[in-house]
């Protein structure tokens, strides 16, 4: 419960920051890797009561899953993180996903690069396991560059070695 | 007198080859410990009123080069006992030899208009012979640290017989703002910290940029598109294009080949990183690791026949040589701990590393195959490191531990002397070491 806490005071605080970092998308919402932002209208829509609302995806479901150093393995924790995004997913098809990858800082930049992008895409391997249609979802990898907590220390690495699904409103053409 | 012919002497039986002055000046770099050769730098003469200034500047970075690599002291002015008055003057060896000067460097400047010419000449005092040529350097008033550069490169090669450095300039990424959310913009600076110039705005995140073998372009990692990319910025005019990878959701990790007409980089796909060559004329790719673990961090030898890498197909960050077209390859690291980000010497006997070990990053040379590892460095985080053009010194950066840790960049002697940080303002990450200019 106390992760859920921690993210929702992340959010806020990346919400007030998220205007000085351009989107990937084309200029709104986002937060550069910090992975709360959402790129469809730049707000965090919604309410966390509302099951189909972003804010419960980010908040109520978890947006993110933690990892073991060194590793790309989902933890039981992660898994049920994920059943629930997955659920969401196929629930409110109007939504895609760029699930990015990050490290902590104990290790070099490009390994830490790579890294990330093993744990974003075993995020991704699991959501389409659960039926979300893989062209919904990107990933890519922050490595060590964008840390949630930022001492030196196993309770702010173990925060920054993560991977979060970042929603954007986009109605699929296909 | 004695007592210095003594002191030598000793030194002589205790380096061995390290210091051999007998005969002409002459310093061989070795890993042994060395007495460094005194040299004196009396201020360059001004040929013209406007050449005041540039004479005294000069001269006195000449003396901070010479002194700043740990192989020279300077004996200070304070000590002479003749003066210099003229460039053409004789020198009065006697007064050198008698404040135990062994080298003296003489200079003359010239400014017209904003035309700069710096002319020296490099005496082996105990010999009484001038060593090498007189030589003259020609460029602007704006310029005077290159023309003060290139004196100190001369009388570096002259007395060690290897290439200087300081005629160089260095790429690097310019760090400011909190850990959580840093603000990275590429820059340019002199090897030693002098003239910083910004090439982009951090608008997006930008990573480790590289050097093309000629210095006139740069290979980076941009996160402009929100998915690293490698961009190719060409330094005169500060334009920049993506380069075209093969396909792949991440591209990094770029070097140019040593012809500057290919670049190695890592993409990866589906969690898996690999090497690939892209060919920038042809744009024509090559896929050179097939293993399903992460391969990265490439650098081609001199000769361009072998890329060396790491990889984690061990199970841990390892460092690896395989052929420059793939294929099979051969791991060199076998020390405790993990290696990456290798750099292939310019000389080509050496590769250099980050090792990390029991929670301590290391910067460290090995020889290629994989003997003779030394640890030159040891923080709470060292990592890529870079080599001077001439092989001698390492730039690396060094990242301070805590809620408010600021990366800088710091050099080290491949003996692991003369540990320096780069004078900068702000923080500063991922050096890349250019070429002497021309």
């Amino acid at each position: 419960m106390t992760l859920f806490k921690k993210a929702a005071v992340v959010l806020l605080m990346l919400a007030t920051t998220a205007c000085t970092n351009p989107d990937r998308f084309g200029g709104n919402g986002g937060a550069d890797g910090a992975g709360a932002g959402l790129g469809a209208n730049g707000a965090l829509a919604g309410s966390a009561n509302d099951p189909a609302s972003p804010l419960f995806f980010n908040q109520t479901i978890g947006d993110r899953v933690l990892f073991a150093v060194d590793t790309s393995t989902i933890t039981p924790e992660g898994q049920t993180i994920l059943n629930g995004q997955a659920q969401w997913l196929l629930a409110n098809a109007d939504y895609r996903a760029v699930i990015e990858g990050h490290a902590d800082e104990q290790g070099t930049r490009e390994y830490n690069l790579a890294l990330g992008q093993r744990r974003a895409n075993a995020v991704r391997e699991y959501l389409v396991s659960r039926g979300v249609p893989s062209q919904r979802l990107q990933v890519t990898s922050f490595g060590k560059e964008r840390p949630v907590q930022v001492c030196s220390n196993e309770s702010c690495y173990s925060q920054n070695r993560r991977a979060v699904t970042v929603l954007s409103f986009s109605a699929i053409t296909s | 007198m004695m007592k210095r012919i003594l002191t030598l002497l000793v030194t002589l039986m205790l380096a061995g080859p390290a210091l051999a002055q007998n005969g002409p000046l002459r310093l061989t770099i070795t890993d042994g410990v060395i007495e460094p050769i005194t040299f004196a730098v009396p201020s360059f003469q001004a040929e013209t009123f406007e050449a005041q200034q540039a004479a005294l500047d000069i001269s006195r970075l000449v003396a901070q080069n010479l002194a700043g690599t740990g192989l020279f002291r300077e004996v200070p002015a304070a000590a002479f006992i003749s003066q210099i008055s003229s460039f053409a003057q004789p020198v009065a060896f006697a007064d050198w030899r008698a404040i135990n000067a062994q080298a003296l460097i003489v200079g003359a400047v010239n400014v017209s208009g904003n035309q700069l010419t710096v002319k020296f000449r490099l005496y082996d005092v105990f010999s009484g012979q001038e060593l090498g040529e007189g030589l003259q350097f020609a460029g602007t008033v704006a310029g005077w640290r290159r023309m003060g550069h290139k004196v100190s490169d001369a009388v570096y090669s002259r007395i060690t017989g290897e290439g200087g450095f300081f005629d160089s300039r260095v790429v690097f990424v310019s760090e400011s703002g909190p850990k959580d959310n840093r603000q990275k913009r590429l820059a340019i600076m002199d090897y030693d910290g002098a003239n910083v110039q910004f090439l982009t705005d951090s608008s997006s995140i930008v990573l480790a940029p590289r050097f093309s073998p000629s210095g006139d372009r740069v290979l980076y990692t941009s996160f402009e598109s929100g998915f690293p990319r490698i961009n190719v910025l060409n330094v005169a005019n500060v334009g920049r294009q993506q380069l075209q990878t093969a396909p792949g959701e991440m591209a990094f990790s770029p070097r140019f080949s040593r012809d500057g007409r290919q670049v190695i980089y890592s993409l990866s796909n589906g969690g898996n990183t690999d090497i690939f060559r892209t060919d920038l004329a042809t744009g024509q790719h090559m896929q050179l690791t097939t293993a399903p673990s992460i391969e990265t961090a490439p650098s081609l030898s001199p000769d361009g026949s072998q890329i060396v890498f790491e990889s984690d197909r061990s199970g841990t960050q390892q460092l690896y040589i395989m052929s420059a077209n793939g294929g099979e390859a051969r791991r060199i690291s076998f020390g405790d701990g993990r290696y990456g980000t290798p750099v292939w010497s310019p000389r080509g006997d050496l590769v250099a590393f980050t090792k990390q070990n029991a929670g301590r990053f290391h910067i460290g040379v090995m020889r290629t195959d994989g003997s003779e590892e030394r640890l030159l460095t040891s923080s709470f985080l060292d990592e890529g490191p870079t080599w001077s053009p001439n092989g001698r010194v390492i730039m690396f950066s060094r990242e301070t531990q805590g809620a408010g840790g600021t990366s800088s960049m710091f050099s080290v002697d491949i003996s692991g002397r003369n540990l320096k940080a780069l004078p900068l303002q702000g923080g500063a990450s991922d050096p890349s070491w250019g070429p002497l200019q021309p």
